[in-house]
């Protein structure tokens, strides 16, 4: 089984993101980089989906610098085999990544494409979808488990996707509770927090994740024009939340509650 | 002329609420453009929402029809393509649901048009519209241009009020397009019921977090006390003590109640993300340097498990 998974280079989501002065983009200094979270999840959930089979290949995708390399090493020190890094000097916007995810895709046929269900630096949650739609397979977004992150299922790292006769099957968080869906192989499967507790990488993996391949390609490679369709103009702060006051005691907040907020 | 879909999302054969919210923002950009807005409902045994969406004064396209029972964005996907095109729509508008989450980048997909997703508002003159949506977690507001001749949205609710009642459009059904192969089956749905009012529409949300240590019971004796809806954060959801469903934050649910309580919630940025448009928001919480007390309106440093029996009972005794 051969599974493909994206992994993103953003800011780490713990640190405070400030907008330049100019709203041209946000504020670089001292800030730190690790994988996206939730492609986090799709690699371990890869890692157990290989396991589990005894046999496979898990290929980590990143779109972007050189830079982006470091997260792949990453990937590569959970498990991954090996890295294919889409080589951009500017940032893609979330089409433009799934038309080069779509060329890659092509190039390594993958049974299985595990994408994190958004990136927590654009929020815009489309590429698993669009990518799907590119390639013309079926998906099942938001992948999570009944049993939750403390079960004893997830302490036996069992995968939460079950594969079997050429399908996924996968439960979806969706408003309104959980949905199960069998997707018919090759499918795109995206990630949500409570499919699994993503492995530390050990001190042997790292060691290892040194000598693991990583290709090189470009947009130009694939073929793939990587003009935006959504271009961002600028950014800007959201309207800061003035912290209220601390009231003593129960009587003291019921009494702020009912005569001066008025909400109860 | 510019025209605007507004795909409806549905459950239990009633239409969403969320979906009148992005009815009034799909309005915005029709008054704009110059064009007119038109709905559209797709599912099976769908003619009640069809008609209560009709009531709020457009004219809906309704698919009504077994193949097209659940909302599998292989499917939709061609329903809303077939739709947008039958109404020359420039815009494809939908409230930033799970369904629309999971249909409409499909849906961009086919029409060749660039997406914004949760966009809170609108910037730009006349009918040159940017649309302004969240980055990083809300930390950030960015204004965005779609460069394609079709844009599709997903907007978020609480940002937009809900569209009221009109005089009733024209209901007349689309008649499925192709489906081609589909490669995705539906296997089951496990709902999660509750007396409780939904989360998204609350007017007061009560939730809990890791403070909670896994009893939601205050929580819960707190909102049913209110009539207030339950909420949890991701740690809270994670530990499996709540339905995922409760989640509010980034990833989970955006709400903007009159009142929200906070419970035992340190205030994580992911968090705050999803709350912090509330009018009044209150926090409980045994650490006095918790994150959360510095956007709450009303703090009370104190023991979830003694603060909010005596609330409730504060409460009851007016």
């Amino acid at each position: 089984m051969k599974i493909l998974c994206g992994v993103k280079r953003v800011e780490d989501p713990d640190q405070k993101i400030k907008v330049n002065p100019d709203g041209s983009w946000i504020a670089l200094d001292g800030i730190n980089y690790k994988p996206n979270p939730y492609d986090e999840i799709a690699v371990e959930e890869a890692l157990r989906l290989k396991e589990a089979h005894g046999s496979g290949e898990v290929v980590v995708v990143s779109i972007g610098g050189e830079e982006s390399v470091t997260e792949m090493r990453h990937a590569m020190a959970m498990g991954a085999d090996r890295g294919i890094l889409v080589k951009v000097s500017e940032r893609v916007d979330s089409d433009a990544a799934a038309r080069l995810l779509a060329k890659v895709v092509e190039r390594e046929k993958p049974d299985l494409v595990i994408l994190g269900r958004q990136a927590v630096d654009s929020d815009q949650g489309q590429t698993g979808q669009l990518l799907a739609e590119y390639l013309g397979w079926g998906q099942a977004t938001f992948a999570a488990k009944f049993e939750s992150l403390e079960s004893e299922e997830e302490k036996a790292k069992k995968p939460g996707l079950q594969v079997q006769d050429g399908k996924v099957r996968v439960i979806r968080e969706i408003d309104g509770g959980l949905e199960v869906l069998d997707v018919e192989l090759p499918a795109v499967v995206t990630t949500e927090l409570r499919l699994n507790h993503p492995r530390y990488a050990s001190l042997p993996g790292i060691m290892k994740a040194k000598k693991k391949p990583v290709e090189e390609l470009t947009p130009a490679d694939l073929g793939v024009d990587v003009t935006p369709k959504v271009k961002i103009r600028k950014l800007s702060s959201p309207p800061e939340r003035k912290a209220g006051i601390k009231v003593p005691d129960v009587a003291t907040l019921v009494e702020k509650l009912r005569n001066e907020a008025k909400v109860i | 002329m510019s025209n605007v879909l507004l795909v409806a999302e549905h459950l239990n054969q009633s239409l969403k609420k969320s979906s009148l919210h992005a009815l009034e923002a799909a309005r915005q950009i029709a008054s704009r453009s110059g064009g007119k807005v038109f709905g559209l409902v797709v599912g099976k045994g769908v003619g009640e929402v069809a008609n209560e969406l009709a009531r709020h004064g457009v004219e809906v396209l309704v698919a009504d029809d077994a193949r097209v029972e659940h909302p599998l964005a292989e499917a939709w996907s061609k329903v809303v393509e077939k739709a947008a095109k039958e109404v020359s729509a420039t815009y494809v508008v939908a409230a930033s649901g799970s369904q629309s989450k999971d249909v409409l980048p499909r849906v961009a997909a086919r029409l060749g048009a660039g997406m914004a997703s949760d966009v809170i508002g609108f910037g730009g003159e006349g009918a040159e519209i940017t649309f302004k949506r969240p980055m990083w977690a809300g930390s950030v507001i960015a204004e965005v241009e779609i460069t394609t001749p079709v844009k599709v949205l997903t907007v978020r609710p609480t940002d937009f009020s809900a569209a009221q009642p009109g005089e009733a459009g024209q209901v007349r059904s689309l008649e499925l397009p192709d489906l081609g192969t589909i490669r995705t089956h539906f296997v089951e749905f496990r709902q999660v019921k509750s007396e409780r009012p939904p989360l998204t529409e609350a007017r007061i949300v009560v939730s809990g977090g890791r403070g909670t240590r896994g009893d939601f019971s205050p929580v819960e004796a707190l909102a049913d006390q209110l009539g207030a809806a339950v909420g949890a954060t991701r740690a809270a959801v994670d530990a499996g003590w709540v339905p995922n469903d409760l989640q509010v934050g980034q990833t989970g649910k955006t709400v903007a109640p009159d009142l929200y309580i906070a419970l035992g919630i340190s205030g994580a940025i992911q968090h705050v993300a999803g709350m912090k448009g509330s009018k009044v928001i209150v926090a409980i919480n045994k650490d006095p340097d918790a994150p959360i007390f510095q956007i709450a309106d009303y703090g009370l440093v104190g023991d979830l498990f003694q603060v909010v029996p005596e609330l409730q009972k504060a409460l009851t005794g007016k």
